[in-house]
C-alpha cells in the first residue's frame, strides 16, 4: 500500500497529527497494532492541566488550552470538556512557599494562568476540603475531558477530511528506501514518503529501528474510580507534597490517581494493580476529604504510557534520516497537549519548522 | 489470618469443601475463604442450619451436603467465613476483606472454587421491581425459609427452574404459570446426546418426576414460549408472552426468571487467566486442563467456576485439583497423585454424561442472548439500552471494551457482572461477527466493591 504520510499509532497524538495534516489537504494513513485509543489515550484520567507544567512545556500547554476551549470548532464535539479549574493545595508553610515561588517564576516568563489563592478563597472554591489546608496554586481555565470521546471525535473529524485509520496493523520493521520508507506490518507492507512515529510507550522500539535510540521507559499508571456521588467538588485537586490527583466527573464518579505505578510485563502487555499503592492513595484522599470514607471503589485499571528521563516528550524531526518525525514519550500528560502537537507536527512536516518553541523536545537531546 | 499459606481455597461450595478436606488430610497449611456466613456454597446454602422440614423440601441432593459439611468442620483447615476476596493476581496474591479490615495474603497454590452465577438475560421490563432471578428466590428460601405469599410466575429455562417450581409447589406457593422459553428446535439437537445421557439416567428420572408432580398439582406449564415481557408502571403488574402464535398475558406482581447458570469468572479474569468461549454452555470459562491448572502457574480452578458440571462433579474436581496442588507442593509424588485420582476421575466422568444433553436441550435462544429489542435496558447501573449499544458498535470497532468506554455500559457499581455477557452477544450480533474468546469486557478489579476506608486499611495493616 502506498501513501504520502504514514502515522504509526492511533492514540491522541497520531490522531491529532492526522487531523491537522488532513485539514491541510494531505493524504495520510494512521495504523495501529490494536485500535484507536486502545492504550494511554483511551485509559487516561482526562485531566486538562496547564498548572505546574515543566517550564519548557508552558508555551505549548497554553496554546493547547486555547484549542480545548474552542474544541468544538476543531472536531465538531465538545469532547465533554469542562473547565472548573485545577488546584494544587498547600498543607503547610513550606508547601505555600514553594507554590509562591512557582507562581512568581511563571509570571516572570510573561504568563498569567497560574495564581496563588489564600485559605479563604480556597474554601470558597472547595468547601468540602479538610480544614488543615492553607492555600493553593490555581489555574482557573483548566479542567478535564472524557478521553475516549475526545479521541473518537478527533478521529471522526480526521476521517471526514480524508485520513484513513487501519486497526490490528502492527509495525514489525521500518527501513529506508531512497528518500521514502518501507514499513512491514502484520497487514502487509506500506510504502510511504514520510513516517511519523506516534507509538506511545512502544515508540522507543521504532525509534531504535530508525537508528535513533532513545531512553524511553514504558510504565503502567493506575487509576481508580468510585461509584457516583452527589456533586461536591468542582476543580481537579492535586497537592504540592503528596501524590494526589482527584476529580469528580460530570456523572458524579470520582477519578483518583496521581503517578501510581502498576506492575508491568511490557512484552505481554500485562499489568497487575499494586494495591499497596492504591491503599496509600486512598488514605491520602481521606486525609483531604475524610467524609468520603464509605464511598465504594468500583474499578481500578492501569494504562501503559511512555516516559522520558526528563519527563517531557520528544517532538522532533529525525536527526538521522529525511522524512521521519517523532512525537512520543508524553510522560503522563499528553492528553492536554494533544491538539497542539498535531498542529506542530503538521507544521514541521509541511513547512519545515514549528511556530511554537520545540527545541527542548528535540530527539537529539539524549546524545550526550 | 496468616500472611502466607501453602494453599488458599476460595469458595466453600462442594468443590472448595471437598478440596479443603483432601488438602488437610495431607497436613499442609490451608486457608478457605468464603463470603457466606456458613459452609455450603450455592447448592448447600445454610446446610448446617436449615430445619429438617425445609431440608426435606429442598430434596435429597441438598441433604447430601450435610456429610460434606461435617467432614469439613472436622478437618484442620483455617476457615474464614464472611470473608470477601476482592483481588487475585498472577503472583497468587489474594486481596481479602475480613472483619472490615483489608489484607493481602499469598499462597504457593490458589484454588479458585467460586462456583456459578445465574446467567443474566435482559428482556423487556426485566429491571422492574417485582422481577427477580429464580436463584435469588431460592436463596431466600434456603437461608431464611422465605417464600412468595401472593403467587409467582416462573419463566425461563433449565433444570434449576424446574427444581425451584417443585420446591415451591411442596410448600404451597401458588405457581400461576411455568413458562419455558426452550424452543422446539432444541429437542432435535438434544436428541443425538440422548444415548449418552441415559448413562446418567437418574438425572433424567428425577426431572421427569418433578414434571409429573407439577402436572398432577395442576400447574399450568407452557413450552416454547417467546416474546417474554414484564410490564407495569413503576413495578411489575403483568407479563405477556407469545405461545403457539398467540399473545397472552398474566397479571402478577412477581416474576422469577432463570436462564441457566454460568461460571463466576471474576477472580480468574482479575488474575489474567486465559478464558475460552464455550459454545455448548453459551458462556466463557477459564481455560484449564484435566487437573484444573489454569493458564497461570499455581492458580487452579475447580467446580462450576471452571464450567458448569453440577454439584457432584464439583466435589470430584475439587479433590483432583488439590491432588495436583499437593503434587506441585512436593507433598505427594506424581505416582501418588495419579493413583489417588483414579477413583474421583472415574466418578466425575460418570457424572458428566448428562451434561451435553442438558446443554443442548436447555440452550437459550440466540434472540434472547442478543436481544433485538432496542429499548431493553442492558446495563442497569448506567441505564444503557440495547439500542445504544448497537449504535456504539461501529465507532467502537466492534470491541465490547470500547463500547464500554463510549457508552459507559458496564462501568457502574456491579462492574459489568449483569451486562458483560449480553453486551458481548449484542456487539457480535450487531457487527455480524462470531462471538469469540475475547468478546467479554476485560476484567477490572476489585472483584468486589471496596470502600475507600476499607482499601486504606490495607496500608495501615502493612505498616503495623
Ligand atoms: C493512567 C493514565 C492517566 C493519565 N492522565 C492524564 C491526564 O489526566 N492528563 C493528560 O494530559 N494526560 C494524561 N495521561 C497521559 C496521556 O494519556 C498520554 O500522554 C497520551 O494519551 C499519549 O498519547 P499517544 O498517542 O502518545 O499514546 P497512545 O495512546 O498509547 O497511542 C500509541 C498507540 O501506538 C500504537 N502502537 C504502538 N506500537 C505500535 C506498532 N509497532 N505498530 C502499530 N501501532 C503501534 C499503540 O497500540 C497505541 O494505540 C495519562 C496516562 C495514563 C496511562
Ligand atoms: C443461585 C444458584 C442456585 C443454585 N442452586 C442449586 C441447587 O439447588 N441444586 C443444584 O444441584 N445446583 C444448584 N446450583 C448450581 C450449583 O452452583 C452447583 O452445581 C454447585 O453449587 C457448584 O459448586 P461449586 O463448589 O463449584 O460452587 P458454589 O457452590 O457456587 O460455591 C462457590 C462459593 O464461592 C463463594 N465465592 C465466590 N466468589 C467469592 C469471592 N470473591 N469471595 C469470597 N467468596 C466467594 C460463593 O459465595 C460460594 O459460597 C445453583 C447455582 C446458583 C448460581
Amino acid at each position: 500500500m502506498n501513501t504520502d504520510i504514514l502515522i504509526i499509532g492511533a492514540g491522541l497524538i497520531g490522531t491529532s497529527t492526522a487531523l491537522q495534516l488532513a485539514m491541510r489537504g494531505c493524504r495520510c494513513i494512521v495504523i495501529d497494532k490494536a485500535s484507536p485509543g486502545r492504550h494511554a489515550s483511551g485509559s487516561n484520567a482526562g485531566g486538562l492541566r496547564q498548572l505546574n507544567r515543566d517550564l519548557a512545556e508552558i508555551p505549548l500547554s497554553v496554546a493547547a488550552a486555547k484549542m480545548w476551549h474552542n474544541i468544538e470548532n476543531l472536531v465538531d464535539s465538545d469532547c465533554d470538556a469542562r473547565f472548573p479549574g485545577q488546584i494544587r493545595v498547600a498543607e503547610n508553610q513550606s508547601d505555600m512557599h514553594k507554590l509562591e515561588q512557582r507562581a512568581a517564576m511563571v509570571r516572570s516568563m510573561g504568563y498569567q494562568h497560574e495564581e496563588m489563592i489564600g485559605r479563604k478563597e480556597l474554601f470558597q472554591i472547595v468547601p468540602a476540603l479538610a480544614p488543615h489546608c492553607i492555600g493553593a496554586l490555581i489555574c482557573r481555565e483548566d479542567g478535564y475531558a472524557r478521553p475516549y470521546h475526545a479521541l473518537t471525535a478527533f478521529r471522526q473529524k480526521a476521517e471526514s477530511l480524508g485520513a484513513s485509520f487501519h486497526s490490528d496493523c502492527e509495525v514489525y520493521n521500518i527501513t529506508q528506501e531512497g528518500d521514502g520508507w518501507s514499513v512491514r506490518t502484520s497487514q502487509g507492507t506500506y510504502n510511504s514518503s514520510i513516517v511519523v512515529n506516534c507509538a506511545g510507550a512502544w515508540a522507543g522500539e521504532l525509534a531504535a529501528q530508525m537508528q535513533e535510540p532513545v531512553p524511553l521507559t514504558p510504565k503502567a499508571l493506575m487509576l481508580m474510580v468510585t461509584e457516583r456521588l452527589p456533586h461536591f467538588v468542582d476543580p481537579v485537586m492535586g497537592a504540592e507534597s503528596r501524590k494526589l490527583s482527584f476529580k469528580q466527573m460530570q456523572n458524579g464518579t470520582l477519578i483518583i490517581g496521581g503517578a501510581l505505578v502498576a506492575k508491568l510485563d511490557f512484552e505481554q502487555e500485562r499489568t497487575d494493580i499494586d494495591w499497596q499503592q492504591l491503599a496509600a492513595s486512598a488514605k491520602t484522599v481521606l486525609d483531604f476529604f475524610p467524609q468520603l470514607q464509605d464511598v465504594r471503589i468500583v474499578r481500578a485499571w492501569a494504562g501503559i504510557e511512555g516516559f522520558m528521563p526528563d519527563n517531557i516528550p520528544v517532538i522532533s524531526a529525525s536527526h538521522k534520516a529525511n522524512n521521519a518525525y517523532h512525537a512520543f514519550g508524553f510522560s503522563a500528560h499528553g492528553l492536554q497537549l494533544s491538539p497542539v502537537i498535531g498542529l506542530i507536527m503538521a507544521q514541521l512536516i509541511l513547512d519545515g519548522l514549528s511556530e511554537l518553541p520545540i527545541e527542548p523536545f528535540s530527539i537529539s537531546r539524549f546524545n550526550h | 489470618m496468616r500472611d502466607h499459606y501453602q494453599l488458599i481455597i476460595i469458595g466453600a461450595g462442594p468443590a472448595g469443601l471437598a478440596a479443603a478436606v483432601t488438602a488437610t488430610n495431607h497436613g499442609i497449611s490451608c486457608a478457605l475463604l468464603d463470603e457466606q456466613a456458613s459452609p455450603g456454597g450455592q447448592i448447600y446454602r445454610a446446610i448446617e442450619s436449615a430445619p429438617a422440614t425445609r431440608a426435606q423440601v429442598l430434596g435429597s441432593e441438598y441433604q447430601q451436603g450435610k456429610t460434606l459439611a461435617e467432614e469439613f468442620r472436622a478437618c484442620s483447615v483455617e476457615y474464614f467465613p464472611e470473608c470477601k476476596v476482592w483481588s487475585l493476581n498472577s503472583e497468587r496474591e489474594v486481596g481479602v476483606l475480613y472483619k472490615d479490615q483489608s489484607k493481602i495474603i499469598s499462597a504457593d497454590q490458589v484454588l479458585v472454587a467460586s462456583g456459578a452465577i445465574e446467567r443474566p438475560v435482559p428482556f423487556p421490563g426485566w429491571t422492574l421491581p417485582g422481577v427477580m432471578q429464580a436463584g435469588a428466590g431460592q436463596i431466600l428460601f434456603k437461608s431464611a425459609g422465605v417464600i412468595p405469599s401472593d403467587g409467582v410466575v416462573l419463566a425461563g429455562s433449565g433444570p434449576l427452574l424446574l427444581l425451584l417450581a417443585w420446591q415451591y409447589m411442596q410448600v404451597g406457593v401458588e405457581i400461576k404459570a411455568m413458562l419455558d422459553v426452550t424452543p422446539h428446535s432444541n429437542f432435535l439437537s438434544a436428541l443425538t446426546k440422548f444415548p449418552r445421557a441415559l448413562l446418567a439416567h437418574h438425572y433424567l428420572t428425577k426431572g421427569l418426576i418433578y414434571q409429573r408432580d407439577l402436572k398432577r398439582a395442576g400447574i399450568v406449564s407452557k413450552m416454547a414460549v417467546s416474546n417474554l415481557k414484564a410490564e407495569g408502571n413503576g413495578e411489575l403488574q403483568s407479563i405477556s408472552y407469545r405461545h403457539l402464535g398467540r399473545e397472552h398475558s398474566i397479571e402478577t406482581g412477581l416474576l422469577m426468571t432463570h436462564f441457566g447458570v454460568i461460571p463466576d469468572i471474576w477472580l480468574t479474569q482479575a488474575a489474567g487467566c486465559q478464558h475460552r468461549r464455550d459454545s455448548s454452555q453459551q458462556c466463557w470459562r477459564p481455560q484449564h486442563n484435566e487437573w484444573g491448572n489454569t493458564s497461570i502457574d499455581g492458580i487452579l480452578i475447580a467446580g462450576d467456576g471452571a464450567g458448569i458440571n453440577g454439584v457432584r462433579s464439583a466435589e470430584y474436581a475439587g479433590r483432583l485439583a488439590v491432588l495436583q496442588a499437593l503434587f506441585s507442593l512436593g507433598v505427594i509424588s506424581q505416582a501418588e497423585r495419579n493413583q489417588q485420582s483414579i477413583n474421583p476421575r472415574k466418578q466425575m466422568r460418570k457424572e458428566r454424561h448428562i451434561r451435553p444433553f442438558l446443554e443442548a436441550y436447555f440452550a437459550i435462544p440466540q434472540n434472547m442472548l442478543a436481544t433485538t429489542d432496542k429499548s431493553t435496558i442492558i446495563c442497569r447501573c448506567e441505564e444503557i439500552t440495547a439500542g445504544e449499544i448497537r449504535a456504539a458498535v461501529d465507532n467502537a470497532h466492534g470491541d465490547s471494551n470500547q463500547v464500554k468506554y463510549l457508552s459507559r455500559c458496564g462501568m457502574g457499581p456491579c462492574q459489568g457482572r449483569q451486562c458483560a455477557n449480553a453486551v458481548a452477544h449484542i456487539v457480535a450480533d450487531a457487527g455480524g461477527e462470531a462471538i469469540s474468546d475475547s468478546s467479554l469486557f476485560r476484567g477490572r478489579p476489585p472483584v468486589a466493591p471496596l470502600t475507600l476506608a476499607q482499601l486504606a486499611s490495607l496500608s495501615a495493616e502493612n505498616a503495623s
